[in-house]
């Protein structure tokens, strides 16, 4: 195993990162909420849509930094 | 009864033409010797991040979610919404656990998971358990794939009595075997991407032509019930609403990369990057997985429900027939065409990958292992296809003989059984402590669990668990795989100190993990 396989496969503190979407899209009291509206759209909607993108940010920065 | 819609109908069955076509001129696609199994039936292994952005797309967000999340919007409100967090939080599972899994089956040739487990734990009766836990989740999957086809069919105005009634359904299920048999995963493959361009054709120009149509999403959200427009707040002594939408819609993420269809399309990448970066992309889907939640709201502020045109279609297939009645009333005609050829055709894609996945299992896993143990390269390969056939021929015979809710009963059910596969798949990827048999009986018992508490929830996913004086209503799925999980922890230093601690054999070294 050569030191790169290493650190691919091994701990990384990047992967830490992921909690973080997991906290703000599974404790719905962060988020049940029709206030504040966005072009008419509840909080509700908007906000766990908006997670979609930023979860998929949250990989894209992870791949970057973990990848060989 | 509404009328032929001419126009739709010749889009559709034009668009539905093409594809049909390039099912099985996929057969040439980068091509392979056909009699290897893995070349039918996984693609070669040759399939880059972008083709398999397309692939794993159209196959996990499949035809019926397309129509099932907004009719579940139109009829119960935000509940249905947890299909956004549910694809949210897939993808770290698929980033970090499933890229393990995708490289230790490129190294030893694995093509499914009880191929994996075999080779991992060397206990071919825990391989079993994972590969009839797999066809049997995979099966009323498929018969909902037709569901999809039926509501649209029967949307375009196609109507009729006997087998009259059920012709159409039948011709796009015999198109859908033969490309499957002749081409294998290449056919879905090049499908998806036809497929998958359509439907983000249609979510777009729905997205901005209906709220403009409806007076804005302001007009739209206040047409939605105010008991419906937000999850119901929790009373004393319960977590109701909140800890069911949760645990829905984690279970359903540790669930669904674990289907035999998410495995085949997964093994078919090229390399374990292509696998990662697909993490970061596959989110394109559940950002129009959420828009399409909303048409939900937009069927709801439309009144199609009160149109005496949608009223017969509405009747048969009940909130299944909101969106497609949506479409009916705010698209062109030719534009409806579009947009239900890009149901049609989506449903084909995950039925042909789940009837590949449920055949590469059967003659890996149960045939090669159990009845025929040196079959040449050729008879596995003609095996997988003839069970490819058998497999989406009982969906036919289901979907065609049995009431609708009981595949959709079914499939709930599998998504249950197919999660207690998880300590031995997705913790298998980090670890060999686990005993084999303490991962069977977990399995087992998990199983045995989840059955019994989707019966006494009535075969609605979530369980009333009781603890301490509180009620947690929560999936059923997300429960008993702990349950499972747990007895196997307890389990494991049990029989291994019963069995006078062999070493555990194990075909897998730590190194064939990483790539």
């Amino acid at each position: 195993m050569n030191d790169t396989q290493q650190r691919r496969g091994g701990w990384s503190p990047w992967y830490l990162l992921f909690i973080v979407e997991f906290i703000a899209v599974l404790w719905p009291p962060f988020y049940n909420s029709a206030e504040p509206y966005w072009i008419g759209i509840p909080y509700f909607y908007w906000y766990q849509m908006l997670w979609v993108l930023i979860s998929a940010v949250i990989t894209t920065v992870v791949y970057l930094a973990t990848r060989d | 009864m509404q009328e032929v819609n001419w126009i739709a109908l010749s889009i559709f069955v034009l668009l539905f033409g093409f594809i049909s076509w390039l099912g099985f001129a996929a057969a040439r696609w980068r091509r392979g010797d056909l009699d290897l199994l893995h070349e039918w039936g996984l693609g070669g292994r040759r399939f880059g991040t972008l083709i398999t952005w397309f692939l794993l797309g159209g196959d996990l967000y499949t035809a019926y979610t397309f129509i099932a999340v907004p009719a579940l919007a139109f009829g119960a409100g935000a509940v249905a919404f947890f299909a956004v967090p549910y694809t949210i939080v897939v993808y770290p599972f698929l980033f970090l656990v499933f890229s393990r899994i995708w490289s230790v089956c490129h190294k030893h040739g694995y093509i499914t998971a009880g191929d994996f487990v075999r080779g991992r734990f060397d206990n071919r009766w825990l391989a079993l358990a994972i590969s009839v836990t797999g066809i049997v989740a995979t099966m009323p999957y498929i018969a909902l794939q037709l569901v999809g086809i039926q509501v649209v069919i029967g949307a375009l105005g196609i109507s009729g009595s006997g087998v009259a009634a059920d012709l159409p359904l039948i011709i796009a299920f015999i198109v859908l075997a033969a490309f499957t048999y002749s081409s294998g995963l290449r056919a879905p493959a090049s499908i998806a991407i036809v497929k998958d361009l359509l439907i983000y054709v249609t979510a777009f120009a729905a997205i901005i032509v209906i709220p403009i149509e409806l007076g804005g999403f302001g007009k739209i959200f206040s047409a939605v019930p105010a008991k419906n427009l937000l999850l119901a707040v929790p009373g004393a002594h319960t977590t109701g609403a909140y800890s069911a939408y949760a645990t829905l819609a984690l279970g359903s993420a540790m669930a669904l990369l674990l289907y035999p269809h998410s495995m085949t399309a997964i093994l078919s990448a090229s390399s374990g990057r292509a696998i990662r970066r697909n993490a970061a992309i596959l989110p394109g889907y559940s950002l129009m997985l959420g828009i399409l939640a909303l048409f939900g709201f937009f069927a709801i502020a439309a009144g199609v429900d009160k149109l005496p045109e949608y009223a017969a279609g509405f009747a048969q297939f009940h909130n299944n027939f909101a969106v497609p009645a949506l479409f009916l009333h705010s698209f062109p005609s030719w534009f409806v065409g579009v947009a239900f050829a890009a149901i049609g055709i989506g449903a084909l894609v995950p039925a042909a990958i789940m009837s590949i996945a449920a055949a590469n299992l059967y003659t890996r896993n149960i045939h090669r292992e159990f009845i025929n143990k040196n079959p040449t390269d050729k008879q596995e390969s003609q095996m997988a296809k003839w069970v490819s056939l058998i497999v989406k021929l009982g969906a036919l015979v289901f979907i065609l003989f049995v009431p609708t809710e009981y595949a959709i009963q079914l499939q709930l059910l599998g998504g249950i059984w197919i999660i207690q596969t998880l300590p031995a798949v997705m913790l298998g990827a980090y670890t060999r402590w686990f005993n084999s048999w303490a991962l069977l009986v977990g399995w087992a018992v998990g199983t045995y669990a989840g059955t019994a508490m989707a019966v006494a929830a009535h075969l609605k996913p979530a369980y009333p668990l009781e603890f301490g004086g509180y009620t947690f209503p929560g999936y059923s799925a997300f429960y008993t795989v702990i349950l499972n999980l747990l007895l196997a922890i307890v389990l494991t230093p049990l029989f291994n100190a019963m069995s006078g601690q062999r070493a555990a054999s194990d075909a897998t070294s730590e190194a064939d993990y990483l790539s």
